[in-house]
């Protein structure tokens, strides 16, 4: 299954169906009347797929798929894991509208997916930068679209998002949960890969002339949790992110008025108002560095704090070591 | 050991009932005592066989020569109740709760008969908030303790509990903390929420649900009563539904209500005697609450069925006011991908009636 090729250019919503779960009216009818095992369904899909890859124009293949889809929303033929995860949705609603951007606005370049393991648990740990986390969803989309596994990847959130209206479930059903050694170690033993962002708010919220220093990397919860559950941990260095929105200011009274941690202020907004929204195009390039394997270490050595400290040192100097290095590469920064 | 005198708090209410018809009709077992403040309806008689009934009000001491008369060696505590509409308000519902269960145990600890006491709490007890992680182990201690309403009175009695049992260590003590009940005939507040002709929601939040279909719940309870399984375990379908995924397989509209204006409309509703809406529901309505079930399946060796199967057998019993059915949904599709694409009748026709594997070719 590939990328979603758009046609004439529009690709929005339930329409823009990768492989349109080609003849999913036939197979739904006769699915409708079985059992009503969602899996059997699927797989039933996704074989009448290659059957009827090259039956039909595409535009045909995308209504059915599309109607399908909604049909299945409507009436809650769809499964959720425990944590609220819905890849149904993520990947026919949330992840498309996405694509133009990861594509022709970002232009992202990925390097080293053969050290993303193909299965099993696995911890990412990448910079945070831009404002928005929207360097968090654009490793979700190379993950899924680029890695050979198409692996979905479930990000630990902050519990501002949580707390949000309308954000918090949409967190939720694009498969993230919140950032708590529960959840992580939950979510590594059953053989997930999990993206944490340990630098968090400091390190989306810091200015623009402080770009690409890693902050501070916590207390080092989430290596506890790797050491745990013994999954190798990958280090990932995300350039590109901090020049979409550089902060140069930061409008802290307002901030507190709204319980935010930071009311940022770029050369374009609120200068320019909403047109300050649309983010810099620039060149991004996300580099997957060789996992560090914590199963020889010992799930003992989670309760050690020397340890759990000397392996968030270690990884947060490799990542900042790959920055500079991909800085050094990157021609420039929109091209 | 096999329990030989039981004793039911409860008796008249749904669970309580169903679990003393339950147990009597184990012949290991020598009696049933039931033990309510109203008496069980006429039509539960058949179902209560050889159940001995007594009017007793828990909240007097009146509870402890029951016990002794009857050399009660295992006691099943189902009277911790949930809807204040119900029993006279909240302060009686308070009433029976604690003191009720205060009454009992120190009943109980008297007793020395007493070898097993089984109490029906509740996941409630977690609390819901955003900052809670996905899953509810029991060793889950929640960051800050429910205030108010039903699920408050749970963690009181479950403080209670402990007390007895540090008091009276050769008891053994099982805990269930189940999560909301569901099925086509028991009544709770939830299914009195579900069963709205047009549901509240609030706006921009869509909470997991975990749910323990109503058999299964009499199935775990009789289990903890016939077997030996101290400690405390959550009780509850593996799988979540998001509530509103949940709505949709129902075929009720819902309507989202801005959380500022939450309150009122709950107000509202509790007002119009229509559903019961505690801020603690409230909460559970915006964030949800999963408990994790292993450790009952550890030691139980059996899971309640899947929450989807249960909402399930529960949606099936009101077919009332379904806006769309899965059939009537179908068949939009197909009308509409008919007209839009134009295909053959006879493509409609061979989909509407065989049930053909995947693979078969479109003419």
């Amino acid at each position: 299954m590939g990328k979603v090729i758009p046609l004439g250019g529009r690709d929005t919503g339930p329409e823009a169906v990768a492989a349109a779960a080609a003849a999913a009216g036939e197979v739904a009818a006769s699915a409708r009347r079985t059992s009503r095992d969602q899996r059997a369904r699927t797989s039933a899909e996704a074989a009448e797929r290659e059957a009827a890859a090259a039956e039909g124009p595409e535009w045909e293949r995308k209504l059915a798929g599309g109607l399908a889809f909604l049909r299945r929303r409507i009436t809650g033929e769809y499964e959720v894991d425990d944590f609220g995860f819905d890849p149904d949705l993520a990947e026919h609603v949330l992840m498309p509208p996405l694509r133009p951007l990861y594509e022709k606005w970002f232009r992202v370049e990925t390097r080293g997916l053969e050290n993303v393991p193909d299965t099993g648990g696995a911890l990412l740990v990448a910079n945070h930068s831009g404002t928005i986390p929207l360097d968090a969803v654009m490793t979700t989309l190379a993950l899924h679209d680029h890695h050979p596994a198409q692996r979905h990847l479930r990000m630990l959130g902050a519990d501002l998002v949580f707390t949000l209206p309308l954000v918090a479930p949409l967190a939720r059903k694009a498969g993230n949960t919140l950032a708590c050694n529960p959840d992580a170690e939950r979510l590594l033993s059953s053989g997930e890969l999990v993206g944490v962002w340990p630098e968090g708010f400091k390190g989306i919220g810091k200015p623009f002339r402080e770009r690409y220093k890693l902050q501070r990397f916590g207390r080092g919860g989430f290596v506890s949790a790797a050491l745990r559950t013994g999954v190798p941990i990958i280090p990932c260095s995300i350039v590109g992110a901090e020049e979409i929105y550089p902060i140069v200011g930061n409008a802290k009274a307002l901030s507190r008025l709204l319980g935010l941690p930071y009311a940022p202020i770029t050369p374009f907004f609120p200068l320019l108002g909403p047109v300050g929204l649309i983010p810099l195009p620039s060149k991004w390039i996300i580099e997957f560095g060789e996992p560090i394997e914590t199963a020889p270490l010992g799930a003992a050595a989670a309760d050690d704090p020397m340890l759990v400290f000397n392996l968030t040192d270690q990884i947060r100097e490799t990542i900042q070591s790959t920055l500079y290095t991909l800085l050094m590469q990157r021609r420039s920064i929109f091209f | 050991m096999p329990p030989r005198v039981v004793l039911v708090t409860g008796v008249s209410r749904y669970l309580g009932s169903r679990l003393a018809g339950v147990l009597q009709a184990d012949p290991s077992i020598e009696r049933v005592v039931g033990v309510d403040t109203v008496p069980p309806r006429p039509e539960l008689k058949a179902l209560l066989g050889r159940t001995t009934f007594v009017r007793a009000d828990i909240r007097n001491p009146l509870i402890a020569k029951v016990i002794a008369q009857n050399a009660v060696d295992t006691v099943v505590h189902m009277n911790v109740i949930a809807t204040p509409l119900g029993a006279g308000g909240r302060t009686a519902m308070k009433e029976i709760n604690v003191i009720g269960t205060m009454q009992l145990l120190a009943a109980c600890q008297k007793a020395p008969s007493m070898r097993k006491l089984v109490v029906k709490s509740t996941t409630a007890v977690y609390g819901s908030s955003p900052r809670d992680p996905a899953l509810f182990p029991e060793s889950f201690e929640p960051r800050s303790l429910p205030k108010s309403g039903y699920a408050k009175d749970a963690v009181e009695v479950e403080g209670y509990v402990r007390g007895f049992g540090r008091r009276r260590p050769d008891v053994e003590l099982s805990l269930l903390r189940f999560t909301n009940f569901i099925g086509p005939e028991i009544d709770t507040p939830l299914t009195r929420y579900f069963s709205l002709p047009v549901v509240p929601t609030v706006l921009g939040f869509d909470p997991r649900i975990q749910l323990c279909h109503e058999a299964d719940g009499i199935e775990v309870l009789r289990r903890a009563t016939l077997e030996s399984h101290p400690g405390i375990f959550n009780v509850g379908g593996p799988g979540v539904l998001l509530l509103s995924q949940a709505l949709r397989r129902l075929g009720r509209p819902s309507f989202p209500v801005p959380s500022p204006a939450v309150t009122l409309v709950a107000g509202l509703f509790r007002r119009a005697g229509l559903v019961d809406f505690s801020p603690e529901q409230m909460r559970y309505l915006s964030h949800g609450r999963v408990a994790d079930v292993h450790r009952l399946q550890a030691s139980f060796g059996w899971v309640p069925r899947p929450t989807g199967e249960a909402f399930a057998d529960f949606a099936a019993s009101r077919p009332g006011a379904r806006v769309l059915s899965p059939e009537a949904a179908a068949l939009v599709e197909e009308r509409l991908l008919h007209l839009l694409v134009g295909r053959r009748p006879t493509d409609l026709d061979r989909e509407s009636s065989s049930p053909e594997p995947a693979g078969a070719p479109r003419a």
